[in-house]
């Protein structure tokens, strides 16, 4: 067996000298260049997770059932972060209502039936610049146009918007992206068959781009749950002893939209007001605060991959 | 019999392909005098691209009722450019420009009208493209979506006519147990197939296959071949090849272009046995392309 490779295809290949050794160089550049992309990725995963290790070590313990149903307290032992998880997760709430749908419908309308030309050119160039914005100014406009221009006061409302503003780029940005990947001749097929531009958007387009579109709602969700710099700067509250009014109600209409306007704090703000505390105590709950945090970004994500994988599986068939 | 043939093209020549003369045609020109009624008449056309640049050139040619017509010629000859103009789809990119006209028969529609709408051109004149593009929906769905464009949502209907296509695109047999399967499963020239399935279905006036068989190997090739010759009984097709072979067996009418223009058309037969351009004769031949 070894002579047959030898003779006939060995020789055939290992004519040239040259060549043989300019394979063999190829190849060692491979090795290098994985060995290295494999010792930067395990320093940075070992970063990461003694990161969180470290929180969770230090925080795992405090959450309890108490933790999550308590409000923040003078006293380390029994303050909780009731307040601050519900008003993350309005805070969120307002902030997908709005940036989702905005997003997309101008990341569509960019992509799909702007003119192309220097003014396209000039918007797309700024939408791409505003995701690297330092958030800090996106509070800073917030609290000059929503809290003082438009007399919105530091709410709920506001906050969402501010981190909808935020994230905005991100949600558009990620829809451009996820509609030009289709290929071409799947958007020439269906025009080729007679459907018209909306036809061709709804029932092509939407449907191909939409786990690109979600994955980028998602990740900027998940920048915005973890954003403090904005919300301080409009102005959140750091210690809230009261939840904001329920969205539904016993009564007709049954829904409230009394909760917009309520006072918040979030908890990332939590976690920081508690971190410049003195008492021990109070570092662990803002360790334990933290940890929730990532749980509840993880468990974002991980919605969003799951619907990702539904709509994958639903659509090819 | 040749020479009679000859000098009846001569005569006619000047009213049937005035485009011809422009381009310093030698004498041998075959325009439109057959018989055979025709489905459409592309006269005097010409196409810029967005940055100016003129694809066709004053071509005219005659479209047969039912039967086969194959564009030939050497790579970037405007033989895709030109297919691809008959069903409008160069207004997908802004800036193209149509110039003359491609009429429409027997209600004599210039299809590149200023008035006409391209996406209502498209519903009578259906495409092939040359890699199979089937939608990443299933097979069913696919063959259907002509219909769905079309606002047609009785389900009894559409079944019908997915079966139907799927029966004159010879892919009947091997589909019919997965309908509702991915058509992303199917091999590459099953691909196809359905491909000319889902241009079927909505009964299009004239189909425009684009290098249909560029990307299949030779059993698919034959398959989609012997497909199209028996689909020109009933619908009028448009074929863009690259293979001269391909082209010389399935076609009855060919033309051949060359930087544009369109240097010769004719009844295949003629044009590969008895070439009357040099250029085409160079071409066959295979001195380039």
């Amino acid at each position: 067996m070894t002579t047959i490779t030898e003779g006939s295809l060995g020789a055939a290949v290992t004519t040239d000298q040259a060549a043989l050794d300019a394979v063999r160089k190829a190849k060692q550049k491979d090795i290098v260049l994985a060995t290295g992309g494999m010792i930067v990725m395990a320093i940075a995963m070992t970063l990461l997770l003694t990161l969180i290790g470290d929180l969770v070590i230090r925080g795992a313990a405090r959450i309890d059932y108490g933790f999550l149903t308590s409000y923040p307290s003078r006293l380390p032992e029994r303050a909780g972060v009731l307040s601050a998880w519900v008003g993350s997760l309005l805070v969120m709430l307002v902030t997908a209502f709005l940036a989702i749908p905005i997003g997309i419908g101008a990341g569509l309308y960019l992509e799909e039936y702007a003119r192309k030309g220097w003014l396209s050119n000039l918007i797309e160039i700024n939408v791409s610049n505003l995701a690297g914005v330092p958030s800090i100014i996106y509070g800073l406009l917030a609290l000059g146009l929503f809290v003082y221009g438009f007399s919105l006061g530091k709410t709920i409302l506001v906050a969402g918007m501010t981190l909808a503003l935020l994230i905005l780029p991100i949600v558009i940005v990620s829809t451009r992206e996820a509609v030009r990947a289709i290929p071409r001749i799947i958007k020439e097929g269906a025009y080729g068959l007679g459907a018209d531009q909306w036809q061709v958007m709804w029932n092509y387009i939407i449907p191909a781009a939409r786990p690109g579109i979600l994955t980028g709602a998602i990740v900027g969700l998940s920048r915005a749950i973890g954003e403090t710099a904005p919300i301080i700067t409009i102005g959140a509250l750091t210690f809230i002893a009261f939840l904001p009014p329920p969205p539904v109600t016993g009564e007709f209409p049954f829904i409230s939209f009394a909760w917009l306007n309520d006072g918040f704090t979030v908890l990332p703000i939590q976690m920081f007001n508690w971190v410049s505390r003195p008492q021990e105590g109070f570092h662990t709950a803002a360790a334990a605060t933290g940890v929730v945090l990532i749980a509840l970004t993880f468990s974002l994500n991980g919605i969003a991959i799951w619907i990702r994988y539904r709509l994958r599986k639903g659509y090819r068939n | 019999m040749t020479d009679t043939t000859t000098t009846l093209d001569q005569e006619t020549r000047h009213q049937a392909a005035p485009g011809f003369e422009r381009a310093e045609m030698p004498p041998a020109i075959r325009p439109a005098t057959e018989r055979d009624p025709l489905r459409a008449r592309i006269e005097d056309f010409s196409f810029y691209y967005s940055n100016g640049f003129q694809a066709i050139k004053h071509v005219d040619m005659p479209i047969l009722d039912r039967k086969i017509t194959a564009i030939i010629g050497p790579s970037g000859c405007g033989k895709s450019t030109l297919l691809r103009s008959l069903n409008r789809m160069h207004d997908l990119y802004p800036g193209n420009r149509y110039e003359g006209k491609v009429i429409l028969e027997p209600e004599g529609e210039n299809l590149i009208g200023p008035d006409a709408d391209p996406v209502l051109v498209r519903l009578r004149v259906g495409m092939v493209f040359q890699k199979p593009n089937p939608f990443p929906k299933s097979i069913y769905e696919n063959v259907a979506a002509g219909l769905r464009v079309r606002g047609i949502k009785k389900r009894a209907v559409i079944d019908e006519a997915v079966e139907s296509a799927l029966r004159r695109a010879a892919i009947w047999d091997e589909v019919k147990d997965k309908l509702h399967g991915s058509a992303y499963d199917l091999s590459g020239g099953q691909q196809q197939r359905l491909c000319i399935a889902r241009g079927l279905a909505p009964n299009p006036e004239i189909l425009l296959l684009d290098e249909p068989t560029s990307a299949l190997d030779p059993i698919a090739t034959a398959k989609v071949e012997d497909l199209v010759q028996e689909l020109s009984e009933t619908v009028t097709i448009v074929i863009v090849t690259h293979n001269m072979q391909q082209a010389s067996r399935i076609s009855h009418r060919t033309a051949f272009m060359y930087l544009g223009e369109a240097m010769e058309f004719g009844e295949t037969n003629q044009i590969f046995t008895n070439p009357r351009h040099p250029r085409t004769e160079n071409y066959i031949t295979g001195r380039y392309g």
